[in-house]
């Protein structure tokens, strides 16, 4: 393990925290996002819903670092989330890729251990061990030779899941990783959403199907531009607040 | 093989020899990233950029290499950083920015170079011969390539990322948009070391098609950037011997067998070659019939 990153295993859930206070992020002049604050921790999974142009993306764009917030304070393990970017893996929206850059699933899943190596240094049989791990994980090892183009959206998506297995992540940043899959691909991302939590991870993903939240994530955050509430699927997923949510938006529009 | 080495008994052609593979190497080497930041066109407009730059430090200073090279950086610098400027407190976008801006400053290079009084000095910079090349010329193009394949090599891993996705590459703290300013110093920096060899209005092709050629025959980036490398040597240093023999102006020469390789990868790529796409949609047909 490099830095000081804390060990992947399941006895260590809910002893990282992530904190979030006061988020607030501006395009210009208008508002994306504002008075975000929620606190969860490793073992989770956790939804962001609310309606289009609700700030979900911008939500983990700011997460991932890739957006400078306004004001707040986003906290992993007591530090700045920037200080820790090895243990960050942001899953951009699969349109937002290439996917006829020349690199196969293999090469995908290598990029992974690249914050892992110097600039130059060899793959080491540790990080082979860790590619082919992640490759297996994700059910890909038959895939490995392929260019990434000629994959199914959930094999791609798996793809990315495993490059952040292979960079050893611990938040998963996944924005809307169930668009656009069929019903099978569905399934088995949620399994495998499953899988990484009871390894420790924290997920923290966009999802607009309400439909499917109650099985797949544990928490909620439910946004409309303004946070309207956080909590477990349980407590939060409720008919009042995805009125609400949904609703403020349907009255300003 | 005395057709072969016929060409390089001469004192000119080994320094043109020693130049084609620096400089087709470099270009080829150096292609991987401009393909895959998908920015040929761009790159394009930055070497006509360059011309009235020269033209104007030949007026000033005289004809010195580093009186050139400093012109052509200097305009260079003016059109790409004069689009993005103007796109960004405008309603113009960047490539239109571009063709404004880089067509007018081309024209006014060949205005300033009719005020050089020596003659063929346009058409040098327009088509470049990669047989008058200088020590001087030499040690710029011996430098400029190992600045770049340095930079290029070192930050390999980052660069790729970057290139693939620049929000993951972002995420993981590689500096993007620093990184974006040096590898486009980089760019026109390798467009001047070729304009010697292959002049202003060719030396895109040197420094985009060996890597569109590897493209059809490779999914890994770093065959793209190795097998460039190869390939813009291989067809620099085939050309010097077929402009010797045909009497051939070298600078097109070296730009029609890249492009004559590149038909013939399209064609007969065994990965992405157009006539296997072919023959595979073919087998489709009969195997639903």
């Amino acid at each position: 393990m490099s830095d000081h990153a804390p060990e992947i295993d399941g006895s260590c859930v809910s002893c990282h925290v992530l904190e979030v206070e006061g988020l607030c992020v501006n395009y210009g002049k208008v508002m994306a996002l504002c008075d975000v604050a929620f606190r969860t921790s490793c073992g989770k999974s956790v939804a962001l819903i609310g309606p289009n142009g609700a700030g979900k993306s911008t939500l983990i764009k700011a997460l991932a670092g890739l957006i400078r917030p306004e004001c707040g304070e986003i906290r992993w393990r007591g530090q700045a989330m920037t200080k820790s970017s090895h243990e960050i893996a942001y899953l951009p929206q699969r349109e937002e890729i290439d996917w006829n850059f020349p690199a196969t699933v293999r090469g995908i899943v290598e990029m992974g251990r690249y914050p892992h190596l110097s600039w130059w240094r060899r793959f080491s049989s540790k990080d082979t061990a860790q590619v082919d791990q992640a490759l297996e994980s994700m059910d890909l090892l038959d895939l490995q030779d392929r260019q990434i183009s000629a994959l199914s959206g959930g094999q791609q998506q798996r793809a990315f899941l495993a490059r952040a297995l292979a960079q050893e992540a611990h938040v998963f940043l996944l924005d809307e990783p169930f668009t656009g899959l069929d019903a099978d691909a569905q399934d088995r991302l949620t399994s495998m959403i499953g899988t990484l939590k009871m390894e420790g991870r924290l997920i923290i993903a966009s999802h607009h199907d309400l439909d499917t939240v109650e099985t797949i994530y544990d928490e909620v955050l439910m946004q409309a531009t303004k946070q309207v509430a956080f909590g477990s699927v349980k407590d939060t997923f409720t008919k009042a607040i995805i009125d609400e949510t949904y609703g403020r938006e349907r009255r300003s529009a | 093989m005395n057709w072969l080495t016929e060409p390089f008994e001469l004192l000119i052609y080994k320094r043109a020899l020693l130049a084609a593979i620096i400089i087709g190497f470099t270009n080829g080497y150096v292609s991987a990233y401009v393909v895959l930041r998908k920015a040929a066109l761009k790159t394009g407009s930055l070497s006509h950029a360059l011309l009235p730059g020269i033209a104007f430090a030949i007026l000033i200073f005289g004809l010195t290499p580093w009186s050139a090279f400093a012109g052509a950086v200097v305009a260079a610098l003016i059109i790409g950083l004069g689009s993005l400027m103007v796109s960004q407190t405008s309603r113009i976008d960047q490539d239109t920015a571009l063709a404004v801006l880089y067509t007018a400053a081309f024209s006014a290079g060949i205005v300033l170079l009719g005020y050089v009084n020596a003659p063929g000095e346009l058409e040098h910079w327009l088509f470049g011969d990669i047989r008058g090349m200088s020590d001087n010329d030499l040690w710029t193009v011996f430098i400029i390539a190992a600045a770049s394949l340095l930079v290029l090599t070192l930050f390999q891993r980052p660069i790729i990322v970057m290139l693939f996705e620049p929000n993951v590459a972002r995420s993981l703290g590689i500096p993007v948009t620093i990184m974006n300013y040096v590898l486009f110093a980089l760019v026109i920096l390798v467009l001047i070391s070729s304009l010697q060899a292959v002049g202003c209005i060719l030396a895109l092709g040197l420094l985009v098609t060996p890597a569109a050629t590897m493209l059809l025959f490779t999914d890994s980036p770093l065959r793209l950037f190795w097998g460039g490398g190869i390939l813009g040597t291989l067809c620099s240093v085939a050309a010097l011997v077929i402009s010797y023999w045909l009497d051939w102006p070298t600078g097109s020469s070296i730009v029609l067998i890249l492009g004559a390789v590149f038909v013939i990868a399209f064609l007969i790529s065994p990965k992405y070659g157009v006539l296997r796409m072919l023959r595979q949609r073919h087998h489709h047909h009969e195997s639903h019939a």
